[in-house]
């Protein structure tokens, strides 16, 4: 067997020597810059490494879902910080995409007002910068609101200050596990009923709709668990206290804002999405469903629906990637996301480089993360289309 | 976002390395300060009284000071200076990363920074303590009665580890909004969204002048930390080291032996005193051993004057500021500055 | 038996018909547009009334009621009833040119004029030559002049006190124009044949756009200084450009690349027949055809970078956004950020819908040129 011949007179040769060199200058840059960077590190005696996530952080949280006091390590301040990321994402990308969904359909409606209404809101929110409508959410928010001290009632006990929104909070009780776990036993049962359904009508050519009775079933789920529970109805009502309005759910202005400019810049950029995937769907397949007796709205759940959805759904996620990604301006109006947290990680401890590393690692999962779902997505597509 | 994503940690940390430090020269700092003409002051984006523009866009303050005496010792003339505003996330970058000589920037002293930033301090101009401000309204008088209450801190100072130790220890519950520049917290409190706003006390009566109303505001008499404020340079570098610390106690000594802006050339010409005229360059060379001339000492005084004058200038009772000298009385006045002797 | 009543319909619908007519006239036009269903009928009596109630008490604070002249006093006793646009009156140097020195306002602003004019020029497709990259290097040249000083006897300007509108346009520019040739680069690395290259320019890309600029911008405050060799002529601004270009060339590689994908194969085969080699098939028939094709979307580039580069306020640069934020420091005046907000919000709404448009232009013009171009050959 001839081995291929490494000169550079011939392609394949000139391809291994480039690729060769190439990876012996990386091997050598990444050297180096590793030698370097000890040096570095060491003649001035910068601290390095990870073991400060070990190390109490010291520094408080002010709000989050995570547990954390000040003598928690660094690790457990990150995650608190991730849990605010995910928190305000995973909230504002459900707000977005139903605001974003309304108007993108709004768009095409055959009314001009609302046409005219909804391609304004496009216009402006997409030419306007995220950080602008921070600043602008977050100075209206602490500016024109009522100190804490003299908040506004509003009805169902909650209140709005300066100190944020505090509503009723239920208060935890076995009732509320039993909800939780009637939610997946819920969703099991619509979806056995589906496939009964789907069954049915591959053996007999006709089935029962069953759209509104799996929902009834994922929602009559928790609503069973909780009256078996004991239908618990307690709750933490927050009430005024010298600094303002204590206990119950409280969200503060900085959540508050950041989840309102990511909603309205993100709802934009959606509705565009949906604008172009349902404009993508051409007119003839409306038509051809009509012919084929379907009824409008079957047309539009089992032809239209499904057609726009592998338009909308690859931007859509790129879209919420992008919603996550912008959080992290959190740190310019004082919400505790990851950033936030590293941001302070590193002014405390002077380790800039590897806390930047955990941020930029934690980000990279996340798309990790999302990428593979979409790929499992693109796939039950792809087999889907015949 | 394709599948090719699954192969990426491995190479991104091959990537990280290439974002990695490279070895930098731990230069002569007086050499290139020598050269570029110019000592480079990183200095607070605007602390009242430490460093701040007046209404001549001059920057002026104790920590100005500081740097100018540096400049009038080692290059003759106290307007060779180029101020970096630096905010506090910033600071030890620049400073690690050479883009200034010398950090005055209201910088507390403590070990981590002093042994893991790379970085050393040169002494302290201030001997400042944490404090409690709140809105006069509330009618709090005590950090002690701020339970319940939201605390508005600076990200990455001291501040925020000091006050989450303090109500730690007296088990008082208390809630935090953070911010990472002095604008943003400042703000943040006069706008109401917090009932306290704790720093340096210092801070806080500088924070205070820059409202529209300050009467509306009180700081408590709490104080619950140490926060030893001084200049610091970078590591590695002793020479240049030694010129900042001096410095700064020459304007000490200077005060000690009575020399003042005013007096200081009448002082060159008639004082008999060894002690004196070691210090304006009259009588032995104390210059030399620093690498500067001899009359290193007299053109600091004749610049910024004594550190007494210095903080009469910008923090004392004619200031709005308006602080006590408190601990930074001379040690011979019961305070805390005491300076190595200058011989 | 079935009677024939399906045929009486039959012979209804057979035969040619007119389509329905459409009648005109504005009530037929509301009909249509306004209250074609009862939910748009809904929907119209909705907005109507909202805007009936929102419309005139916008108007009266943005207009009558509000306060034009710089004046504190006034605007303190509207009480919020009107738009204080005087605070737009007394900031608007500092918003606009930051820290600039006030006696030197006219540099920033010739040398920004000096650019836009140099985009107008260069927004036609007719300027597309080569003499445009003379010009660009002509107005790149003066701007840096007029900004930084130094010489001709202005004087000098450090670029710590560079701000507001032209550090906005600067880092913008800068960022996107530096951008071009990384993104080019890294586009043809990914769809080199080479493994090794193709890897690494996917890991480059693929990184970068899964982080949030921010980060990057923190790489550049907090790293960049240690990573630089001392020496390196890079200040604060630079290292943020330095940022600015490597995150942009990573989504500019995306653009490229997809010019590239949009070229049929033949193009490539074509040129390899001719015995073209690989560098001349790229410089010589790939590239020019495939950047042309997106062009449309180095302006969309060119409008997020624009929007982006108001991030840099976060690691202390007086952009735009920044300038605005120092200009709200004054205590007096920070009541009235709305209007600033207003104001600058308004100046980006104004560049980035402009550019949007454009954008819109371009495409269809170069999709008709495109069309055209076979033909033509």
């Amino acid at each position: 067997m001839p081995l291929p011949s490494v000169s550079w007179s011939s392609r394949s040769g000139r391809a291994l020597i480039v690729q060769g060199a190439l990876l012996a200058l990386l091997i050598l840059a990444g050297a180096a810059l590793w030698r370097n960077t000890q040096g570095a590190l060491a003649a001035r005696q910068i601290r390095s490494g990870f073991s400060f996530l070990s190390e109490p952080a010291g520094f408080d949280i002010g709000e989050g879902p995570v547990p954390y006091t000040p003598r928690d390590s660094y690790l457990v301040a990150f995650a608190a910080g991730l849990a605010n990321t995910l928190r305000v994402s995973a909230l504002g990308i459900v707000l977005a995409t139903v605001l974003g969904t309304l108007i993108g359909v709004g768009r095409l409606s055959r009314n001009v007002l609302v046409r005219a209404g909804c391609t304004a809101y496009v216009e402006v929110l997409r030419n306007v910068p995220l950080v602008i409508l921070l600043f602008g959410t977050y100075l209206v928010l602490t500016e024109f609101l009522p100190e804490a001290t003299e908040p506004i009632s509003l009805p169902g006990s909650a209140f709005l200050s300066k100190g944020g929104l505090h509503a009723p909070r239920p208060l935890w009780a076995a009732g509320w596990g039993a909800a939780l776990l009637g939610l997946p036993l819920g969703g099991a049962a619509a979806w056995l009923l589906a496939r009964w359904a789907r069954a049915r009508r591959a053996r007999t050519g006709r089935g029962p709709a069953v759209g509104w009775a799996g929902l009834g079933l994922v929602l009559a789920g928790p609503v069973v668990g909780w009256l078996l529970g004991g239908a618990p109805r307690g709750l933490e009502l927050p009430e005024p206290g010298p600094f303002g309005v204590a206990g119950g759910l409280s969200l503060t202005p900085e959540f508050l804002a950041l989840l309102t400019g990511l909603t309205l810049s993100a709802a934009a950029s959606i509705a565009e999405i949906v604008r172009s995937g349902l404009l993508a769907v051409s007119h003839g397949q409306a038509e051809a469903a009509g012919a084929l007796g379907l009824r409008p709205r079957q047309t539009t759940r089992l032809v239209l629906l499904p057609q726009a959805l592998r338009v909308i759904i690859p931007p859509l996620t790129s879209q919420f990637l992008n919603l996550t990604k912008n959080s992290s301006l959190a740190v310019a109006i004082g919400y505790p996301d990851l950033v936030s947290i590293a941001n302070t990680a590193m002014n405390q401890n002077g380790q800039a480089l590897e806390c930047i590393l955990v941020i930029m690692a934690v980000y990279l999962s996340v798309n990790l993360v999302t990428a593979l779902l979409m790929n499992l997505y693109e796939r039950r597509v792809a087999l889907v289309e015949r | 976002m394709r599948r090719s994503l699954t192969s990426l940690p491995p190479l991104a940390l091959a990537l990280a390395a290439a974002f990695a430090p490279v070895a930098a020269q731990a230069g002569k700092t007086l050499d290139a300060v020598k050269a570029r003409g110019e000592v480079i002051c990183g200095v607070n984006t605007s602390a009242p009284g430490f460093s701040a523009v007046d209404s001549q866009g001059k920057w002026v303050g104790l920590d100005v000071d500081t740097c100018r005496a540096v400049a009038a010792a080692v290059l003759g003339d106290p307007a060779k200076v180029k101020f970096v505003p630096l905010n506090s996330q910033q600071r030890f970058a620049a400073l690690q990363g050479g883009e200034i000589d010398i950090l005055s920037r209201n910088t507390t002293w403590t070990l981590t920074r002093d042994a893991s930033l790379g970085i050393v301090f040169a002494g302290i101009n201030y001997y400042d303590g944490q404090g409690f401000m709140v809105p006069r309204k509330l009618k709090v008088d005590s950090a002690r009665k701020l339970g319940g209450a939201t605390i508005c801190v600076q990200a990455g100072t001291t501040s925020e580890k000091n006050v989450a130790d303090y109500f730690q220890a007296h088990a008082i519950k208390y809630k935090t909004v953070v911010f990472d520049t002095a604008e943003g917290i400042q703000s943040a409190f006069f706008a109401g969204r917090c009932q306290a706003y704790t720093t340096d006390v210092s801070d806080l009566s500088g924070a205070r002048t820059k409202t529209a109303r300050p009467d509306d505001y009180v700081i408590l008499p709490d104080v619950i930390s140490k926060e030893p404020l001084g200049p610091a340079v970078r590591r590695g570098d002793d020479e240049w080291f030694q010129i900042v610390r001096w410095t700064g106690f020459l304007m000490l000594e200077a005060e000690e032996a009575k020399l003042t802006q005013a007096n200081v050339d009448r002082m060159k010409a008639e004082s008999k005193d060894p002690a004196v005229q070691r210090l304006l360059g009259t009588g032995d060379d104390t210059g030399k051993l620093l690498g500067l001339d001899k009359e290193w000492g007299y053109r600091i005084v004749k610049a910024v004057g004594n550190y007494g004058e210095s903080f009469e200038r910008n923090l004392g009772p004619s200031t709005p500021l308006a602080l006590p000298r408190g601990p930074n009385r001379l040690w011979s006045q019961g305070g805390l500055m005491y300076a190595p002797p200058v011989r | 038996m079935p009677t024939p009543a399906g045929a009486a319909g039959h012979s209804e619908l057979g035969g040619p018909r007119l389509p329905p007519e459409r009648p005109g006239g504005a009530w037929a036009w509301a009909r249509r547009n306004l209250f074609a269903s009862a939910w748009s009928t809904l929907a119209t009596v909705g907005a109507v009334s909202a805007a009936a109630l929102v419309l005139p008490a916008t108007v009266r604070w943005t207009l009558l009621d509000a306060v034009w002249r710089p004046d504190y006093q006034a605007c303190r006793a509207l009480d919020y009833r009107g738009a204080c646009w005087g605070m737009v009156a007394e900031k608007h140097r500092l918003i606009l040119f930051g820290r600039f020195p006030n006696a030197e306002h006219w540099r920033p602003l010739v040398a920004t004029l000096l650019v836009v004019l140099a985009l107008l020029v260069s927004g036609h497709p007719r300027a597309w030559r080569r003499w445009l990259l003379g010009l660009w290097a002509t107005v790149a040249a003066a701007f840096f002049v007029l900004m930084r000083g130094g010489v001709l006897g202005l004087s000098p300007v450090g670029s710590e006190q560079w701000g507001g509108f032209p550090l906005t346009v600067l880092l913008t520019l800068a960022g996107v124009g530096a951008s071009i040739p990384l993104g080019v680069g890294l586009a043809l690395a990914r769809r080199s044949g080479l493994p090794l290259l193709r890897a690494g320019a996917r890991l480059y890309i693929e990184l970068v756009r899964g982080v949030p600029l921010i980060t990057v911008l923190f790489v550049a405050t907090f790293v960049f200084p240690l990573v630089l060799p001392q020496g390196m002529p890079l200040d604060a601004l630079g290292r943020i450009v330095l940022a600015i270009t490597l995150f942009q060339a990573a989504y500019m590689a995306e653009v490229v690349r997809g010019g590239l994908q949009a070229l049929p194969r033949g193009q490539l085969e074509a040129a390899e027949s001719l015995g073209l080699g690989w560098w001349q098939t790229q410089r010589k028939v790939i590239l020019p055809q495939a950047l042309v094709l997106v062009i449309p979307s180095f302006v969309n580039s060119l409008l997020s970078t624009f929007m982006d580069t108001s991030l840099v306020t976060v690691v202390s640069m007086y952009d735009l956004t920044g300038a605005l934020r120092l200009a709200l420091g004054d205590a007096q005046w920070r009541n009235f950020f709305i209007e600033g907000y207003l104001f600058v919000g308004t100046i980006y709404l104004v560049c980035c819908f402009g550019l949007s448009r454009y954008s819109h232009w371009l495409e269809a013009r170069l999709g008709r040129w495109a069309r055209q171009e076979p033909s033509r050959a």
